[in-house]
């Protein structure tokens, strides 16, 4: 693994619509000993916790991203001096320091990430990838774009930065990109970056079509693995330039912290998740007593065959994918003017991290396939990854119905946002003893002691509609209340 | 069709006025038998006699306050102020009176204020200013500025007839100075309706008065270099023609906005928020104004000339929003 060149440690691309991650930690020191993949950082980016592994093996000879920091993803955060390696001086490595715009892109569609996707050192051209189009001697830098000129990029789909100005500091005039637009100046394909096939060629046709997330190979096979293709459509668009927050000032008695980078991601994301689903919810009271009693009998062999617990969650989630059979709405997704139906369920569970600290949304792939041991397994081990930062990216992504559940807490009822793209998700509420109205054997209603439990549903009225919901509900219900032992 | 000088024109137009409608009648101080501070009303007196011709004593409250009354009694009356700059002795006839009398009590004002106004001649600070900005302000009121001849008559006759109290500032500076073919029927020249001086694609200059001559010449200067610029002329301010300085902003993106006026609380600042209200998206520069500095109107004519926006001011102000 021995190489003779520095090694560069880059923010990782930690999913496709991920543009940036914070830096929570340093493990190491300047001047420490590393091994080869041992973990060198953890980041913070809005869609999961890690720790970034070393590209290499020698001595971290320089920490140029502080803790607490954000950087854009492809952002140089460390780097290794290789053993024997002489350590370059810092002018000798402004050379090779890649701009930040110059970083791999985010791959369109059809991404595989490796988990971290820190560079081996045996490909340093990752990052020598050609200058996007700034202009010859653009230099990176970001001129002022006028309202105007603005307005007719975005009207005409032109990225201002491949119009060459003749304003002022080289300043895009509207003359400028009204006639880049009339000499027939392409649109720039989403997310473009001049791959170096296309290098030579002149301006792509306007026809070019613009990659989405509808590729054929994401969408109509519905294929047995569709994890990593079925990356959600909404992250497509690439995320516009990020707003430096404006500081704000601290009130009497107030005190001020910055967003970390998932708060500001789940802020993003319940706030477009509202402005695109009609959220309806419906609660269901269920009771609990048959799932009670089994769960009772079932502890003891599960803890000791398998050394895992048959939690409630694992019941419902057994019950509500069962359920999904007859009702497959609840586990599709509208995609712009369609309706995608799935043969399969990726489980979202939702997770909160302690303290405040956010939540996450490991997904269980194929769920369908799990029976209630695969299932408490499963959640038993996301919930462990969840908590020790060992999430991948791929852990996270492509769920289509997602559980929550903070009926932990003694919560009795929410109505919970749905994950986007998703259009329904579970709130598992708490269980409590409380007194029924039952039938005995001679067909007598009296009051009995049962554990009643509340579901709330929330679904996506665009797709779902009230009696829709409903009597998915009412399976459910069903399913939980009549266990059937053998059938599940 | 003759070629008349501005003053002609308001002149003339004046007289056929007064020759159509009865009810029209001028008062002033000296208006009558010296006819007039500039010799607008030259001759007048003799052709129709001193109870339509009036000359007042040294007061414009009373002159304003007397024109208000026989307004509101259905007369047309056309005041002179020697200078615009003393109708501040007259305000509060003209803005708490008759600038509210339609809203308070229905009834129409229609009375007309010529004020002759501006600089450039050495006139000094009382002598010299343009103070439309603040009328512009005061709701109840209209206000017009002719930069050619033939717009001084059709303006006037317009101010005239309008059921409002018009003030109708004539700028001493073209008098003499301009000159042009002007109709020699009776027309009226609507309010609200810029004139395109000139045509132009790179730069509009927004501008009224003698402004437009000055934005004129500097039009000129900087076409060789290749720079089009488009003068709209608004002719009246009070109302103003938003629709025509917006679709040329629209064509031009790029602004400036010229006037005589001082700077601060200018109408030019009013223009320039309304474009950036209204057009924010079609902008390629920032709003630009040339206007005189915050300071009163100076005697000196080296001073004068530094204060008063001068062609080549404008000239460099086009030039630096070209190359911006």
């Amino acid at each position: 693994m021995a190489t003779t060149s520095a090694i560069d440690v880059v923010m990782p691309q930690m999913g496709v619509s991920v543009s940036e991650g914070t830096i929570t930690k340093w493990l190491k020191a300047e001047g420490e000993q590393i091994a080869a993949d041992e973990p060198l950082l953890e980041i913070s980016t809005d869609k999961v916790d890690t720790e970034v592994p070393s590209p290499g093996e020698g001595v971290v000879q320089q920490i140029l991203v502080q803790e607490g920091e954000t950087v854009d993803v492809g952002t140089k955060l460390a780097v290794i001096a290789p053993p024997g390696a002489e350590a370059p001086g810092p002018a000798a490595e402004e050379t090779p320091e890649p701009q930040a715009e110059e970083a791999p892109a985010p791959a369109p569609e059809t991404e595989t990430e490796p988990v971290a996707a820190a560079p081996e050192p045996a490909q340093p051209p990752a990052q020598a990838a050609p200058a996007p189009a700034n202009g010859a001697d653009g230099a990176g830098e970001k001129t002022f774009v006028s309202p105007v000129v603005a307005r007719i990029a975005s009207e005409h789909g032109v990225d201002v930065g491949r119009v060459e100005g003749t304003g002022r500091g080289g300043r895009v005039t509207k003359k400028d990109i009204m006639a880049f637009v009339e000499s027939g100046g392409a649109p720039a394909p989403q997310g473009e970056r001049a791959p170096q096939e296309e290098a030579a060629a002149p301006a792509p046709e306007p026809t070019a079509p613009e990659p989405t997330a509808a590729e054929p190979a994401a969408a109509p096979e519905a294929p047995p693995e569709p994890a990593p293709a079925a990356a959600p459509p909404a992250a497509a668009p690439p995320a516009p330039a990020k707003p430096q927050p404006e500081p704000v000032a601290a009130g009497v008695g107030e005190t001020i912290e910055p967003m970390n980078a998932m708060r500001r991601g789940i802020a993003e994301h319940m706030r477009r998740s509202l402005d695109t689903s009609a959220h309806v919810t419906t609660v269901f009271e269920i009771d609990m007593a048959k799932v009670v009693a089994l769960r009772e009998k079932l502890k003891p062999e599960y803890q000791k065959s398998y050394g895992v617990n048959p939690t409630y969650l694992a019941f419902i989630a057994r019950a509500t994918i069962e359920a999904m059979k007859n009702w497959p709405w609840v586990n599709a997704e509208i995609r712009g003017e369609q309706i995608v139906r799935k043969n399969y369920v990726n489980l979202g569970i939702a997770v909160a991290l302690g303290g405040g600290q956010g939540l996450i949304v490991p997904v269980i792939k194929n769920a369908e396939g799990l029976n209630l041991l695969g299932l408490a397994r499963a959640i038993a081990d996301i919930a462990e990854r969840s908590r020790n930062k060992k999430l991948t990216p791929d852990d996270v992504q492509g769920g289509t119905f997602t559980i929550t559940n903070p009926g932990g807490w003694g919560a009795i009822i929410g109505t919970p946002i749905i994950s986007q793209p998703q259009v329904a998700i579970l709130d598992v509420e708490a269980l409590v003893k409380r007194p029924v109205v039952v039938q005995d054997e001679s067909g007598q209603d009296v009051i009995a002691i049962r554990p009643m439990m509340n579901l709330c549903l929330s679904y996506d009225h665009r797709l779902v509609d009230g009696a829709y919901a409903a009597q998915f509900m009412k399976e459910l219900r069903e399913n939980l209340e009549s266990w059937d032992e053998s059938a599940y | 069709m003759a070629e008349k000088t501005y003053l002609q024109a308001i002149s003339d137009g004046l007289r056929l006025e007064m020759r159509h409608d009865k009810r029209v009648f001028v008062i002033g101080e000296d208006v009558g038998v010296y006819g007039g501070a500039f010799k607008v009303t030259l001759g007048f007196q003799e052709e129709f006699g001193p109870w339509r011709v009036i000359d007042a004593p040294l007061s414009e409250a009373a002159i304003v306050g007397g024109c208000t009354g026989a307004a509101i009694m259905g007369m047309r009356p056309v005041a002179e102020m020697q200078f615009s700059d003393f109708i501040s002795c007259a305000w509060d006839q003209l803005v708490t009176v008759a600038a509210k009398q339609r809203w308070r009590a229905g009834t129409p004002v229609p009375m007309t204020v010529r004020l002759p106004s501006g600089g450039g001649f050495s006139g000094g600070p009382f002598h010299s200013q343009n103070p439309e900005s603040s009328f512009a302000h005061i709701p109840g009121l209209k206000v017009v500025c002719p930069a050619t001849p033939e717009d001084a008559k059709g303006l006037l006759a317009s101010a005239i007839q309008d059921p409002s109290p018009v003030l109708y500032f004539e700028h001493k500076h073209l008098y003499r100075r301009i000159k042009a073919e002007v109709p020699d029927e009776r027309y009226q020249t609507p309010f609200g309706e810029a004139r395109t001086h000139r045509e132009g694609d790179d730069i509009t200059v927004v501008t009224w008065g003698a402004m437009v001559w000055t934005a004129d010449e500097a039009a000129q200067q900087v076409e060789s270099d290749g720079i089009s610029v488009e003068i709209l002329d608004l002719r009246t301010l009070i109302p103003w023609d938003k629709k025509a300085v917006l679709e040329s902003v629209r064509k031009t993106s790029k602004v400036i906005v010229l006037h005589e006026d001082t700077h601060t609380g200018g109408f030019g600042g009013e223009i320039a928020a309304t474009i950036a209200e209204e057009a924010f998206e079609d902008l390629d520069a920032p709003v630009k104004r040339i206007a005189a500095p915050d300071t009163p109107v100076p005697f000196s004519p080296v001073l004068e000339k530094a204060y008063i926006p001068q062609v080549g001011d404008v000239a460099a102000g086009l030039r630096e929003l070209a190359e911006y």
